[in-house]
């Protein structure tokens, strides 16, 4: 038995009282305004005993890592895409590819809740289901030669399951990108200056490109550098463009936007990767990485005060108007990624699982990049709750509940108990150069007046529009990378579907094949944002819940994946590692489905809302906040179909569980039935430390693995 | 001033490495070590076999939400 020395005793009870302080403030506190230091301290302390202790026994005790195994980046490194990767290398690459728009996004639709339920989720969510799910999944497609999680699907729970799956992933994804795509809309929608400098983007794109290309083959950091001081340039220049008489051209109504944004799909797909896409990824990595960073060091120099309730009446009455429903289940939906975020899984069952160089390494790779991503939905989550509550319903509310006019939005959030002036409304988008910042839904324009207050409490109010136009470039860059690249997975997946009908879809270069299926992709996502756009009920609110439904699904299916795996490789009794987190992803997100499907309230249920629509269409009335018949149509329609793709959605994950559960039984029945498609044991004959920091013991394998090599 | 320099180069090579500019040499160091015999494609010809190779199968270093 080991002992603890007293240093580390003492140095652990100052970690989990700052933790608790932190907690004991955000919970306590009523009525006054708290400072986000209460809920960084609650976050890092948290985090830091999940890392140290919960992550290091499933690592150690459930998953038994072992340093002597060789990972497949050992044994099949082929310099490429196999290539053992220093840890602290793979982590920031980890990163950058799980980071993204949705843990910025999410945590700012939930703050209508108030901040308090989104922090426990948040924090609670990431210790025992998010980072578990990473790095469990990461390390059984360690186990398995980096196989994606479709493949792990078909072969250890059967065909039907990870046809389920498959068929799941791609609807997902279809989603996603539609949301994604209606988040810009809403933040570009008649903006000058935020349309100039993000159409600027892709010519900067096509010069990186070329530059890569031609002039200096694989100097990525001077060309990002390159493109990085264009952008902006870029920024600063779509103020005066927006000052200037261009200004009308680059003001566009979100119809014309949608237009642009699928034809943009549709031809960066079709082009090759070294054209658009590749420049695209390094400048909205760099921007990425670089603006998380940014944040997170003015969260922590401004500690700005927090002024959302900690929780609103919409938790407890459900009618809240940036998405419908009560606190259960729908804050866990709303906040996905960030917690729990099924997308994640094909990350860690992709790229990360053949760089890794030791098995031990997963818990620094897999759980330590959640937690980091965790606290980036913290931050947003704080950027969210530090400005004025009535701005922040007048920003998030539909026009068809709030109106046009700032008297009106003044009015009507006024009558959900957050007072702000119509003056005060029109003078924080004078102070960002916007012409309006009402209903500007999707949370990336709420996200950016928090970002830019937090920044200009440390470098001074004259650069607020500045900082406001760059928190929406940031998003709306590396949201229009995703089109791009998640256009071209989900082409793929289509071609492989498609294949099984017609051969030659299967070849991917076949040129009239990618053309037709990414067409196909580009029509179905672009289907979602128009309905979004024009959607009279409000896009974000219809639509924001399938998307976090989908996510949370998927979550689903990885954690099914991995409990069956936990089952199948006699890890029965640690089975509750994954088991509880799906259970409860499972309850929260069929919960959601079911209320989505067949809640009698017309806010929440779909099914509903198109019955009371229809019956007034047929009584000839037209019901608010639609205008016109048309619109009327446009709800029952949309209803419709948002309906039937939650209920289809439910369907699918159903059977994968089920199929999860049947070959789990199966195997506990009679375990020679089963069969376990694991790499067979090779010796590693690398050493490498499995946490950030080398250990005593670490470092003289290190001394000893030098001097054998030498001598 | 040693430490300093140290510091750079630990900050370059992190930079190197994390965007993948150091692809190429450790292309070249991996062919010399296990297949000596092998022609050694110029930074062009490689960079070229790694934006195809990305162009078959898009999910590689595919980027979440």
């Amino acid at each position: 038995m080991r002992t603890a020395n007293p240093r580390t005793v003492v140095i652990w009870t100052l970690v989990a009282l700052v933790g608790a302080a932190g907690w004991t403030v955000l919970a306590l506190s009523r009525g006054e305004e708290v400072s986000a230091a209460w809920m960084v301290a609650a976050a890092l302390g948290s985090y830091a005993i999940a890392y140290r202790f919960y992550a290091k026994f499933i690592a150690y005790k459930v998953l038994k890592v072992d340093r002597t195994r060789a990972t497949p980046a050992e044994r099949l490194n082929n310099g490429i895409d196999f290539h053992p990767t220093d840890r602290r290398v793979l982590l920031g690459h980890h990163f950058a590819a799980i980071a993204g728009a949705g843990p910025l996004v999410g945590p700012v639709l939930a703050a209508q809740m108030g901040y308090l339920p989104g922090t426990i989720w948040i924090i609670v969510g990431v210790i025992f289901a998010g980072a578990v799910q990473d790095m469990v999944v990461l390390f059984f497609s360690t186990r398995r030669d980096g196989r994606s999680l479709g493949q792990m699907a078909r072969e250890e729970i059967g065909p039907f399951g990870g046809a389920a799956a498959l068929i799941a992933a791609f609807a997902i994804m279809i989603i996603l990108l539609g949301v994604l795509a209606l988040v810009i809309v809403n933040a570009l929608a008649q903006s000058p200056w935020g349309t100039f400098s993000i159409a600027m983007t892709i010519p900067i794109a096509l010069l990186m490109g070329f530059y890569l290309r031609v002039l200096r083959p694989g100097r990525v950091t001077e060309v990002s550098l390159i493109g990085v001081a264009l952008l902006l340039f870029a920024l600063v220049a779509g103020r005066w463009v927006a000052e200037s008489s261009w200004a009308d051209t680059f003001t566009l109504a979100p119809s014309t936007l949608v237009v642009w944004l699928v034809a943009y799909g549709f031809i960066a797909s079709i082009l090759p990767v070294w054209m658009l896409l590749a420049p695209r990824d390094y400048l909205s990595t760099f921007m990425k990485v670089g603006t998380i960073v940014l944040l997170a060091l003015g969260v922590v120099i401004a500690l700005p005060t927090l002024k959302m309730d900690a929780v609103t009446d919409f938790a407890s009455r459900g009618d809240g108007p940036v998405f419908a429903g009560s606190l259960f289940p729908f804050v866990f939906i709303t906040i996905a990624c960030g917690a729990l975020s099924g997308f994640h899984s094909l990350i860690s069952s992709g790229t990360t699982p053949k760089m890794i160089q030791k098995e031990t390494q997963v818990r620094m790779i897999g759980y330590g990049s959640m937690l980091m991503e965790s606290s980036v939905a913290v931050m947003a989550l704080v950027a969210a709750s530090i400005i004025d509550p009535g701005l922040y319903f007048a920003m998030n509310a539909p026009a068809g509940v709030i109106g046009d006019t700032v008297q009106n939005a003044s009015q009507v959030v006024g009558s959900w108990g957050y007072q702000i002036s119509p003056e005060a409304l029109a003078r924080a988008a004078e102070n960002v150069e916007e012409a309006s910042l009402l209903s500007r839904t999707g949370g990336a324009p709420t996200l950016a007046i928090g970002v830019s207050e937090i920044f200009s409490q440390v470098t001074g109010g004259g650069l607020r529009a500045f900082w406001y136009h760059f928190a929406i470039m940031f998003e709306a860059l590396f949201i229009l990378t995703a089109l791009d690249a998640g256009t071209r997975v989900g082409r793929f997946m289509l071609q492989d579907m498609l294949g099984n009908v017609h051969r030659p879809f299967r070849n991917v270069s076949w040129k009239p094949g990618l053309v037709v299926t990414s067409a196909v992709v580009c029509g179905l996502w672009g289907y979602f944002l128009w309905v979004g756009v024009h959607e009279p009920l409000g896009g974000i609110n219809q639509l924001f819940p399938i998307f976090g439904i989908a996510n949370q699904l998927l979550a689903a299916v990885a954690l099914a994946v991995c409990t069956t795996l936990l089952v199948k490789s006699g890890r029965l009794k640690w089975a509750w590692i994954t088991g509880v987190p799906l259970a409860w992803d499972a309850t929260v997100t069929l919960t959601a489905s079911w209320q989505k499907v067949f809640s009698s309230d017309p806010k929440v249920g779909f099914f509903k809302q198109r019955q009371v629509f229809q019956d007034a269409i047929d009584r000839g009335e037209v019901l608010p906040p639609a205008k016109s018949m048309d619109d009327m149509h446009t709800v029952v329609t949309n209803s419709t179909v948002d309906g039937v793709l939650s209920a289809v959605l439910a369907l699918l994950i159903v059977v994968v569980i089920a199929d999860a559960l049947r070959v789990c039984v199966r195997h506990v029945r009679r375990p020679a039935l089963s069969t376990l498609s694991e790499a067979p044991y090779v010796e590693s004959k690398i050493t490498a430390p499995a946490g950030l920091f080398p250990t005593k013991e670490e470092k003289e394998e290190e001394r000893r693995a030098v001097a054998s090599a030498g001598s | 001033m040693r430490s300093l320099r140290r510091v750079l180069r630990g900050v370059r090579w992190y930079v190197r490495e994390l965007t993948d500019e150091s692809a190429y040499d450790r292309y070249v160091a991996h062919l010399r070590r296990e297949h000596p015999d092998a022609r050694v494609p110029s930074r062009r010809d490689f960079e070229r076999m790694r934006t195809d190779r990305q162009e078959q199968d898009p999910r590689q270093g595919f980027r979440c939400c």
